[in-house]
């Protein structure tokens, strides 16, 4: 394989890790609180629509992102309402936000579907960037993609070098004992929850924003729902989620660089389109057929609804 | 009325306190009053509104009237944070604790603002060694036995100099040998001036440790009196307003066929925080009560699923059930033969809540009572299915169109009981028949069970209740990591005999290393 | 202060009453959005919910878009009611359509009266088998249902794509991406002359009634029940989990796959890449608002495809896009939630302190 070749494919798998990589580690820190947010296919959607719009009125692409973020934190804070506050079945909830946001995305969406913004440019970090091979791949990007590494770092410590990650874990683990020895568990909750939203919200700029600088109803395409299986895969550690995003995102452009590579291959393109899809089957069951790997990792509290007393 | 000792006010008032929660008064103008260095125990049966009380000195929740003085002061307290910065310090019946930190994380937790996790560790291991209370704060919780982890909640609550501490129930989940240390520990906090309130049922425990009693019965107080002066039937007169109920309890029948034997039943357990059983030999024959003793958290639940079905074994002999090799039979086929549970879980297991009491009897009855029939409900004949278990088994709350959810405890433990025991069983096998229900209710349960057992079926009980297996049982047995005694007639067993091998420590028993350093701290 | 205090028992009133709730807060939040829009909101309720219905063919135009809704959530309903999660309804729809078009192909310009009932089982088969998958992957592998339909969803949607693109793409179809109209004999017969309103209403219906038996009426349905309200009663009573799971997805993709095979057969008379429009996901909102229950579902579909059809009508009369329908959708189905909570909680003034 050409030493361009393999560049191309490093840049392009990383770029398209970063989305998911943003929104799986919003989705963590909001899991391991114990809330299992299942709209984020809709939050994504919302973000993106929002970041294009506000790029498109406003010519700056980090108002784009900061509006992306308020949408995806908003719409996860109605999801919020309705299971943290009302106690209502948390996958119900997350589906309705999923439906909601992407048809809202698209109602929003309509005007702006035949417009393009202009390609931001990529922040070239001098001297690393040199360095064959990996140089230009990875150190020749978005800000965004710089930003998701920061993302990783800042989750990392957080959950388990603060006292704050501590607390939330130990909400995640069991809410009645959290709230017994005096910690606020339905505020820790809402914080997480908005912080999934919130960065969902900026993997959606992102897309619409950085990655395609154009709005498509439906361009958030699943990924959304390839970052909450991600978050299982990864069984809620931050690495694996990063690992995982990156071996999804090479999955997704596969389909580019078989045909750029010549390869002459005889099946469908749907076929190719498909495979990012079987391959969120593949992972979701071979972390599964252990039950007791998920038994073991998972937040106690997933999914629950915690009840205060009255 | 309690005598005070020398300081002027009382460490702890309550005045008239009141709370009310949707279809029922839990506590009515309740007056307590805690005087400093005292042991005070609050008395009452399950149901009666103690647990509801302690967490409005907590904080946990507010009452809906009345007044609470701490120090001569009144106060509201907000929230178990600011009980904790009163000097109120809480041992919870059920641990809040998280298995998946360690010991010192879970102290962190409870402290405010950021802790130094290695100047913690020196802090826990000085307070426990000097109240006799080892834990080793590095360990992860979830490899703790339950004393230890009783232990750890104490040491939490020591380490914020409480002026006043209460325990709720701690002695249900310790050996009789356990008890007395930890009796030793209250006694030297009392010493020291930490004021000690004291919830329990237990009315020789009560005796044996506590200064004075507040007794509570249906929400309101019933009477204050100094343990020490009284007799535990007076106590109990108090407490629920007549005399204890006793049981029938007969002879025992013995001699009948055999209709449960654990041979050799050996099973790890898949939850990585589970027991694994090691050997069990069992047998129980028709007209007799066999009852197995232990701690929660020695194979309890592991080995109730092995012979109920929830758990399939790798081979069918370990479990016989009325002859037949069952290990690997489902839950139904062992129903199918003859075999009926209770289980410890009420609402969620033995009952679904939100159906009906119609449809819970159909749980598990519906083959052996023909109340299906092609496929199809027959809902006439559940509904008189039902009408006879609320009848038969003395059933309150709103009938059989009632929600399980809606009834107490007590009551819907006897419809669960009432709908296994009309099936007519073989061997019935009933974990904590009477956990958590009234005297009353609890009475009628255990001579169901003996009128069951006379006539002719065999009957396993696993209960963590001392008392109550001394009661009924003709032969016991004790479950400890995941190991079982040999059984011993009742006659010839004595409860401290029994508290002793519930640390695993009974002639025979391989000799375990961690299992005697574990009874030495137990 | 309110505060939400749990009441002992569900309240029955409320178990029907919060969907008309949330219809009426729907609509009200409907009006504010025109208004927001800068139309006349009561010119936009009027288009949603009396145009559609001023003239028989609307009428029979509202069972049409009704009908494959009605299907979809009796399925679904099964599956929900035992947590058994099946998001990929759409799919199966797109793998029924996908089976009834095979056979209708196969049978080509044949007149005998076995293509249709061949494209019925076809249908439903084909839906099954879809659903069969995440069954499959659950009980032998622990697998989320909810994440493996809703992948296959994606993965139905590219296969249909291929389909109508590649090997059954019509030669005479100028090459649009659809397969060759069916034959006579293919089509479902139409009820009432003039309408486009098919068969496929009465299989809605026989599918309402027979949900309704099985759920209500037989022990495998009690089963399903308690699974769905206390998996450890399930487990404690013998319960087989596994059958749960299979009867839950396989109902599901069965009813959804006979949808796919009526759209089919019915108004589209082909397969073409238009297929999906949402129905699957629609049905989700359906079922629940609905409450689960046959005669609930039959309700809720109608109200369903009203919006449907009112989407359609705004986007024609008040230039508004088309999706301002499934915006309806979710509204309609977060008040359902939020209006749910007054089933086990009532509303009480004043804090905790001083309630008498």
């Amino acid at each position: 394989m050409e030493g361009n070749l393999f560049t191309a494919v490093l840049f392009a798998t990383v770029v398209a890790g970063t989305p998911l990589i943003l929104t799986a580690l919003g989705l963590l820190v909001s899991e391991r609180a114990g809330v299992l947010n299942l709209g984020a296919e809709g939050m994504m959607a919302v973000g993106a629509v929002a970041a294009f719009a506000a790029t498109h009125h406003s010519g700056s692409p980090w108002l784009g992102v900061l509006a992306g973020l308020v949408a995806g934190a908003a719409m996860a804070l109605v999801f919020g309402f309705l299971a943290i506050t009302l106690q209502a079945n948390q996958v119900a909830s997350g589906l309705a936000l999923a439906i909601f946001g992407v048809g809202l995305a698209a109602f929003i969406g309509k005007p702006y579907e035949s417009l393009a913004l202009p390609a931001v440019p990529p922040i070239r970090l001098p001297f690393i960037a040199d360095i064959p091979l990996l140089g230009e791949a990875l150190y020749n990007q978005q800000a965004l993609v710089y930003g998701s590494w920061a993302l990783f770092w800042a989750v990392l410590w957080f959950l388990y070098r603060s006292r704050a990650g501590l607390v939330l874990r130990a909400v995640g683990e069991s809410p009645a004992a959290a709230h017994a020895i005096g910690h606020p568990v339905l505020r820790i909750r809402y914080l997480a929850v908005a912080f999934g939203g919130a960065m969902a919200g900026v993997g959606g700029a992102f897309l619409s924003v950085f990655y395609t600088p154009m709005w498509v109803e439906g361009m958030v395409a699943g990924r959304g729902w390839i970052a909450l299986a991600l978050v299982v895969f990864a069984t809620w550690r931050p690495l694996r989620v990063m690992l995982g995003a990156y071996l999804f995102g090479g999955v997704m452009v596969s389909q580019l660089f078989v045909q750029g590579a010549g390869l002459q291959i005889d099946f469908p393109s749907q076929l190719l389109s498909s495979l990012p899809y079987l391959a969120t089957i593949v992972v979701l069951v071979a972390i599964s057929r252990n039950p007791a790997t998920i038994r073991l990792n998972s937040p106690l509290s997933l999914g629950k609804p915690y009840r205060p007393d009255a | 009325m309690t005598t005070s000792s020398p300081p002027p006010a009382p460490r702890l008032a309550l005045r008239g306190i009141r709370k009310v929660y949707p279809g029922v008064v839990a506590n009515d103008g309740i007056d307590l009053t805690v005087a400093p260095g005292e042991i005070h125990a609050v008395l009452g049966e399950n149901g009666a509104g103690k647990s509801t009380l302690m967490k409005i000195i907590y904080g946990v929740t507010r009452p809906s009237a009345g007044d609470i003085h701490w120090e001569g002061q009144p106060v509201t307290v907000r929230d178990p944070a600011h009980a904790r910065e009163l000097g109120i310090g809480m041992v919870f019946q059920h641990f809040s604790l998280f298995e998946t930190l360690t010991v010192a994380e879970n102290v962190a937790l409870a402290l405010p603002g950021r802790t130094d996790l290695r100047e913690l560790s020196r802090r826990i291991e000085e307070v426990s060694t000097r109240y006799g209370l080892p834990v080793d704060p590095r360990r992860t919780v979830h490899a703790l036995s339950v004393g230890e982890r009783q232990r750890v909640e104490i040491v939490r609550c020591l380490l914020q100099q409480p002026r006043l501490l209460i325990m709720d129930e701690p002695t249900s989940v310790l050996t009789p040998q356990a008890v007395e240390k930890l009796f030793e520990t209250l006694r030297r906090l009392a010493a020291e001036g930490c004021s000690i309130l004291y919830i329990s049922h237990k009315l020789d425990e009560i005796r044996a440790l506590c200064h004075s009693a507040t007794v509570l019965r249906g929400g309101r107080v019933s009477g204050h009196c100094r343990p020490a002066e009284e007799t535990p039937a007076s106590m109990a007169r108090m407490m629920i307003g007549k005399d204890l109920p006793h049981c029938e309890h007969g002879p025992a029948q013995g001699g009948g066929e055999v209709r449960l034997r654990l041979a050799g039943l050996s099973h790890a357990s898949d939850d990585p925080y589970g027991v694994d059983l090691r050997d069990l030999h069992l047998d129980v024959r028709a007209g007799e009560i066999v009852g197995i003793a232990g701690v929660s958290g020695n194979g309890q639940q592991e080995l109730l699923r092995a012979i109920s079905g929830e758990e399939r074994l790798a081979e069918k002999h370990p479990v016989q059930i009325c002859g037949t090799e069952a290990g690997r039979l489902s839950a139904g086929a062992r129903r199918r033969l003859g075999l009926c549970f209770v289980p410890e879980e009420r609402l969620g297991r033995g009952a679904v809540p939100a159906l009906p009491l119609v449809d819970n009897g159909l749980l598990t009855a519906a083959r052996s009572q023909g109340l299906v029939r092609a496929g199809f409900l027959a809902r006439g004949k559940a509904r008189a299915f039902a009408e006879r278990c609320i009848a038969t088994f003395d059933v309150r709350g709103g009938g059989a169109d009632a929600a399980a959810q809606s009834l107490s405890g007590g009551n819907l433990q006897k419809f669960i009981m009432g709908r296994e025991i009309l099936q007519a069983p073989k061997l019935l096998v009933a974990a904590q028949p009477t956990w958590g229900v009234d005297v009353g209710a609890a009475a009628f349960i255990r001579q169901a069970i003996i009128d069951l057992r006379n006539r002719g079926c065999a009957v396993l009980v696993i209960s963590e209740e001392l008392d109550e297996l001394f009661e009924i049982c003709d032969r016991i047995a004790v479950i400890a990591q995941g190991r079982l005694s040999p059984p011993r007639d009742i006659g010839e067993a004595s409860i401290e005999e029994i508290g002793l091998w519930m640390s695993g420590l009974w002639p025979g028993a391989e000799s375990n290393a961690p299992a005697a350093a574990e009874a030495a701290h137990a | 202060m309110l505060r939400l205090e749990p009441r002992p028992q569900a309240s029955r009133l409320m178990t029907w009453l919060s969907p008309l709730l949330a219809a009426v807060l729907t609509l009200v939040a409907g009006g504010m959005l025109f208004a927001l829009l800068g139309k006349d909101p009561a010119e936009g309720l009027r288009l949603f919910l009396v145009a559609p219905l001023k003239d028989l063919y609307g009428l029979s135009e509202l069972l049409l878009k009704a009908t494959p809704l009605m299907l979809c959530a009796t399925g679904l309903a099964i599956g929900f009611r035992a947590n058994i999660w099946n998001i990929g309804a759409e799919g199966q729809f797109m793998l029924g359509a996908v089976g009834a078009t095979g056979v209708a192909l196969w049978a080509g310009e044949s007149e005998s009266a076995l293509v249709l009932p061949g494209m019925l089982l076809g249908g439903a088969l084909a839906g099954a088998a879809w659903a069969a998958i995440p069954a499959w992957l659950k009980t032998r592998f622990n697998a989320n249902e909810i994440l493996v339909s809703l992948m296959l969803v994606y993965v139905a949607q590219l296969l249909v794509s291929w389909l109508v693109f590649g090997p059954w793409k019509d030669p005479q179809g100028f090459n649009f991406p659809q397969t060759v109209m069916f034959a006579d004999a293919a089509l479902l017969p139409v009820l009432v002359d003039g309408t486009r309103l098919h068969l496929g209403l009465l299989f809605a219906l026989a599918a309402l009634v027979a949900a309704y038996v099985f759920m209500y009426r037989s022990h495998a349905g009690f089963r399903m029940r308690v699974a769905g309200e206390a998996p450890d009663a399930a487990r404690y009573a013998g319960f087989s989990a596994s059958r749960t799971i299979w009867t839950g997805l396989l109902c599901g993709g069965a009813a959804a796959g006979v949808a796919g095979m009526a759209e089919v057969a019915g108004p589209m008379g082909q397969l073409t890449d238009k297929l999906s429009l949402g129905y699957g996901f629609a049905a989700i909102i359906v079922a629940f608002v609905g409450r689960l229950h046959p005669l609930g579902i039959f309700l809720a579909s109608l109200l369903m495809a009203l919006l449907y059809i009112g989407g359609e009508q705004v986007q024609q009369y008040m230039n508004l896009p088309n999706s301002i329908a499934l915006v309806f959708q979710g509204l309609l189905l977060f008040f359902l939630l939020g209006a749910d909570v007054f089933i086990r909680y009532r509303l009480r003034f004043g804090s905790g302190a001083a309630s008498a």
